[in-house]
């Protein structure tokens, strides 16, 4: 069929690296490292439950002290707070606008569609971050902002006694595996999907490396975080 | 082999379509998908009826034009065009549902042809290298090291069908786009254009209402030159050099 000669579409507007698609992911890729690292520091602050009560509110208090004549005293602490909150805002923002353009980019649905490589993981990105963004809000209440305590045991000022108050109750576990399956899963396409945007994945051999990572670190997330909420839900550990 | 199409039937760019039944009969598996196509528009035809519209060229997997959505699957079932998939990939008593790409980029002119003027346009805003005319160059003037020379030339294979942004749940242009980023940055004589022509291609591709890549792979595996999916990393690689480099 033949076609006409291009027509001019559209306002033309001054192009600029910072204005496209691909920076909007190179924002979501960035913030996602510092959740990475963050998820993994927080997973393996959580393992010192396993030292006993004072082992974790001793841990909680190093946090605060970090850098301490320099800073105040929870100073490092809050700074690192309201880098995570720009993150947060980066990453979802940049979700958000991805999301909405993808949905304007196909107003009409096929009527028969197969997927041929979409995982799971890969189409629960988007509700699967949003599942996690209701799940922060809830654990921001939980153990940071309100600080309730829903399980039996009385926990005054400790940390760790709010831990391990918290995770005799069954709800509560259930809530936080469903969460780490949603997380796990998030971090296995997305870990995956950051080094592509990062320009890390241009042989089959690095393809292979970076999905291997992204593996690696979903699962050690995953099950990491896991094992505390277990051991107390089942007694292993006490208070 | 006696074959049930569904098949999307659109007046005009702006009418509504809907998906229509037909019945074909005596297709022998020889024949090449658009031949079976052919085949149905003869019978329309003799009833008087208006015949499938549907796109096509060389018939021979080079042009890019014949692009079908066969039972969900850019070109069916086959790593290759509409035009070289045979019905020999299909059985006696299927029922096969056929309908145009789907990506508001890609508008539907009627039935089965959509427009793709949307990715010449891409190429518009950058997919050239400049060079003098005159003369040819010499041709070891400018030497190229082979593993570059064969990546470029992989990356050449697109034939730009769009089978890539009818597969991405995104309907994102980025394999393609990749895919001419990758052709032309790997040889020596891209190099001049390099940064402007990321920036350029990307503005005009989502310009054109393509959605942003999300790294899933359908579209590498939907392409019948089977262009990899670096391609889009080394895209996503050019872009953020040229953010360093202030462009
Ligand atoms: S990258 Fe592959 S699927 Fe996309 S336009 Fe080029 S040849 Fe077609
Ligand atoms: S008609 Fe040219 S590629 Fe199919």
């Amino acid at each position: 069929m033949a076609t006409n000669t291009l027509p001019v579409t559209g306002k033309p507007r001054p192009a600029s690296a910072r204005r496209t698609t691909v920076f909007m992911k190179l924002l979501m890729a960035l913030s996602g490292a510092l959740f990475v690292f963050y998820v993994l520091v927080h997973m393996y602050g959580n393992l010192k439950i396993f030292g006993g009560v004072e082992a974790f509110d001793e841990y909680a208090l190093h946090l605060r002290t970090i850098l301490m004549p320099i800073l105040p005293f929870g100073g490092f602490l809050w700074l690192f707070r309201a880098l995570l909150v720009v993150a947060l805002v980066a990453h979802a923002w940049s979700a958000f606008y991805l999301w909405s353009r993808a949905r304007g980019a196909r107003t009409t649905r096929y009527v028969a569609k197969e997927a041929a490589k979409a995982t799971l993981k890969s189409r629960m990105m988007r509700w699967g971050g949003v599942a996690l963004l209701l799940f922060l809000v809830w654990h921001l209440l939980q153990f940071t902002i309100l600080k309730f305590n829903v399980g039996p045991e009385a926990a005054g000022d400790s940390a760790g006694k709010l831990v391990i108050s918290s995770f005799q109750v069954w709800w509560v576990v259930l809530i936080y595996l469903l969460a780490l399956v949603a997380l796990g899963m998030h971090l296995w396409h997305g870990v995956w999907s950051a080094s592509q945007t990062l320009g890390w994945t241009s042989s089959a051999r690095s393809r292979r490396t970076a999905k291997s990572v992204a593996t690696v670190i979903a699962l050690v997330t995953a099950i990491g975080f896991a094992l505390p909420p277990l051991a107390i839900l089942f007694g292993i550990v006490k208070g | 082999m006696n074959l049930t199409l569904k098949i999307w039937r659109q007046a005009g760019p702006k009418a509504t379509g809907e998906m229509v039944t037909y019945p074909v009969s005596g297709i022998s598996e020889d024949m090449s998908f658009l031949e079976m196509l052919d085949v149905l528009n003869e019978q329309l035809n003799a009833r008087g009826e208006e015949p499938i519209a549907f796109d096509s060229d060389c018939r021979e997997g080079i042009c890019g034009m014949c692009g079908l959505m066969i039972s969900g699957k850019a070109h069916g079932p086959e790593v290759t065009t509409t035009c070289q998939l045979h019905m020999r990939s299909f059985s006696d008593g299927d029922e096969i549902t056929i309908e145009p790409w789907r990506a508001d980029a890609f508008p539907v002119i009627k039935d089965l042809v959509v427009d793709r003027s949307s990715f010449d346009r891409i190429i518009q805003a950058g997919g050239f290298i400049s060079a003098n005319t005159g003369s040819a160059p010499e041709a070891h003037s400018v030497p190229v090291p082979k593993p570059k020379a064969d990546r470029s030339f992989m990356a050449a294979a697109c034939i730009g069908c769009g089978a890539c942004v009818a597969a991405c749940p995104n309907a994102s242009g980025m394999l393609f786009l990749g895919a001419k980023i990758t052709h032309l940055g790997e040889l020596p004589q891209g190099q001049p254009e390099r940064d402007a022509r990321v920036v350029n291609m990307l503005t005009q591709h989502d310009d054109e209402g393509f959605g942003g890549c999300t790294n899933i792979g359908e579209c590498s595996s939907a392409c019948p030159k089977e262009i990899p999916l670096d391609v889009i990393n080394q895209l996503n690689k050019d872009l953020r050099h040229a953010l360093a480099h202030g462009e």
